[in-house]
């Protein structure tokens, strides 16, 4: 047991985990590409038409991905952010940093294909729809994160301060989506949901599945490279990073 | 097969500017997000070669 | 408990000393209020349904004004590791501190509101619920504020990351607030949404003042 725990708090050295997260991100690019890739063709070429929304419905292969990642990157970036907190490790900030842009460009992503999404559906670029209004309150959450830490220069206090911001984000979003949701009920907002139509194929589902798994990969990849540089920013005075092959060149 | 011509297919039924405005924005996107983070990645690392030479001439005028 | 009123005594203290700061704020308040019906125009039919938003996304906005200064000056001069270092625990004093701040940010508007209620042509029983849901929701302003405050303390442009941290989180805030007095004037009873907001509030006060501390501890590092 305790021989398990040295070993994960090994990984968890920025030295240690800098070699393995070169490793990992090519076999993460590569399940995006697989799950990507029959994501795509399932979804442009076995899902039927859909009866009442024509072939528009097809953003919701990467609309309802984007939108689910966005939520599950702040969750992450909420726990790593909590462990910092409560372990005082220093490459748990260092991956919350490094997942927040990721997750606001999901957050950006779904507003950006509900829009055009909005648009032949109900006729508008925009609608206070619930989730799109929570969504649009998530991304501001993200921005809001990215901008505090990029204000503090002291790395240690950034990752605290961002810490307690997502924390307190994390407690607030149900909170948000809870009251965006009534007040939307209250105001008779749109009822067109864009999730559920009323019958959704099988097909329809797999394909939202396999593009909801490549932007998860995605997402992982793209956090790792970021990472990897995040490490080597803040750790240049250390004597590992003098060693390293890509610096003795 | 749904499609019976590359036309049809790029038409999308009429939503053709609505579907790829979503996907080609995606695409855009997530083309250029890892392009930035492994410029970033680059970036440091040419910084650190620098300073690794800098300490060696340093160390040979000494 | 004592030491909580001492500190709020002194913060009302101070804030009495420098009047100025404090009357900005609520001029803020009536200005942007009042500006509304010159930009949208006076039909008073408008005016009622538009009055309850405005007012409260004006509070919100009068709110950020003052956060800026709820630790500045304590940090700036040493008072607050003085207070950190003090056997009673921060927790306390901090709660202290955001009560000095509604007293001297919040409350002001939540009697300034009824007045501008009747600018917008509000009737008596839909201004009790303005003053009503105003009196639950201000506090809450406070609460959640002076995370924010408490977290980008000495940090560059803090003002205006401190309204891009802390706007977010006012949204529930600013709905069931506007919510209940919309509500109440279309018939269906502020009941639901006032007590939904003294829930957020509830559950604010436990909260926030636990999480300014950890923000303040991080800040004085």
């Amino acid at each position: 047991m305790s021989n398990r725990l040295i070993n994960w708090f090994k990984f968890a050295s920025p030295q240690s985990f800098y070699p393995l997260a070169g490793k990992m991100i090519p076999w993460f690019w590569a399940l995006t590409a697989v799950f990507g890739i029959a994501g795509l063709w399932l979804s442009f070429f076995v899902a039927p038409t859909d009866a009442v929304q024509g072939e528009g419905y097809r953003i919701i292969f990467i609309h309802v991905p984007a939108s689910w990642m966005s939520m599950f990157i702040y969750l992450v970036m909420a726990a790593w952010a909590g462990l910092g907190l409560a372990l005082n490790t220093r490459l748990s900030g260092m991956m919350a940093q490094a997942l927040a842009p990721t997750g606001a460009l999901m957050a950006f992503l779904s507003l950006w294909t509900g829009a055009l999404w909005g648009k032949p559906m109900w006729g508008a670029w925009w609608v206070w729809d619930a989730r799109l209004t929570s969504e649009l309150i998530l991304f501001f959450l993200y921005i809001g994160f990215i901008a505090l830490q990029a204000a503090i220069d002291d790395p240690r206090r950034a990752d605290k301060a961002g810490a307690i911001l997502a924390l307190v984000g994390v407690v607030n979003i149900p909170i948000i989506y809870f009251s965006v949701k009534w007040w939307n009920t209250l105001h008779q907002g749109a009822s067109v949901s864009l999730t559920k139509s009323p019958s959704m194929a099988q097909t329809m589902l797999w394909g939202m599945l396999l593009m909801a798994l490549a932007f998860w990969m995605y997402s992982i990849a793209v956090a790792l490279m970021r990472v990897r540089a995040i490490i080597l920013e803040r750790e240049t005075h250390t004597e590992w990073v003098k060693e390293l092959e890509a610096v003795k060149r | 097969m749904i499609w019976n011509s590359p036309a049809e297919f790029f038409a999308m039924g009429g939503y053709g500017l609505y579907v790829w405005g979503s996907f080609g924005a995606c695409v855009l996107f997530m083309v250029a997000e890892p392009i930035m983070a492994a410029r970033r990645h680059k970036q440091i690392l040419r910084t650190l070669r620098r300073a690794r030479i800098a300490e060696d001439l340093d160390k040979e005028a000494k | 408990m004592s030491a909580l009123l001492a500190i709020v005594r002194r913060d009302l203290l101070l804030a009495m000393r420098r009047k100025s700061e404090m009357l900005t704020a609520l001029f803020f308040f009536i200005i942007v209020v009042s500006l509304f019906p010159l930009g949208i125009g006076p039909e008073p039919v408008l005016l009622r349904k538009i009055a309850p938003g405005v007012l409260w996304v004006a509070a919100l906005l009068a709110t950020m004004l003052s956060l800026n200064r709820l630790f500045a000056a304590d940090h700036a001069d040493g008072t607050l590791e003085q207070l950190a270092l003090s056997p009673t625990p921060l927790g306390l004093l901090v709660t202290g501190k955001i009560a000095a701040h509604w007293l001297t940010s919040g409350l002001p508007l939540v009697l300034l509101a009824p007045v501008l209620g009747v600018q917008f042509d509000l009737d008596a029983s839909a201004l009790g619920i303005l003053v009503g849901a105003l009196l639950l929701g201000t506090p809450l302003l406070s609460l959640i504020g002076a995370i924010g405050a408490a977290l980008t303390l000495g940090v560059r442009g803090g003002g205006v990351l401190l309204s891009l941290l802390v706007l977010p989180l006012y949204v529930p805030a600013l709905i069931f607030g506007a919510g209940a007095v919309e509500a109440h004037i279309s018939g269906l009873g502020a009941s639901g949404h006032l007590s939904l907001l003294a829930a957020l509030l509830a559950l604010a006060v436990f909260f926030a003042p636990w999480a300014t501390t950890a923000a303040l501890r991080v800040a004085m590092e």
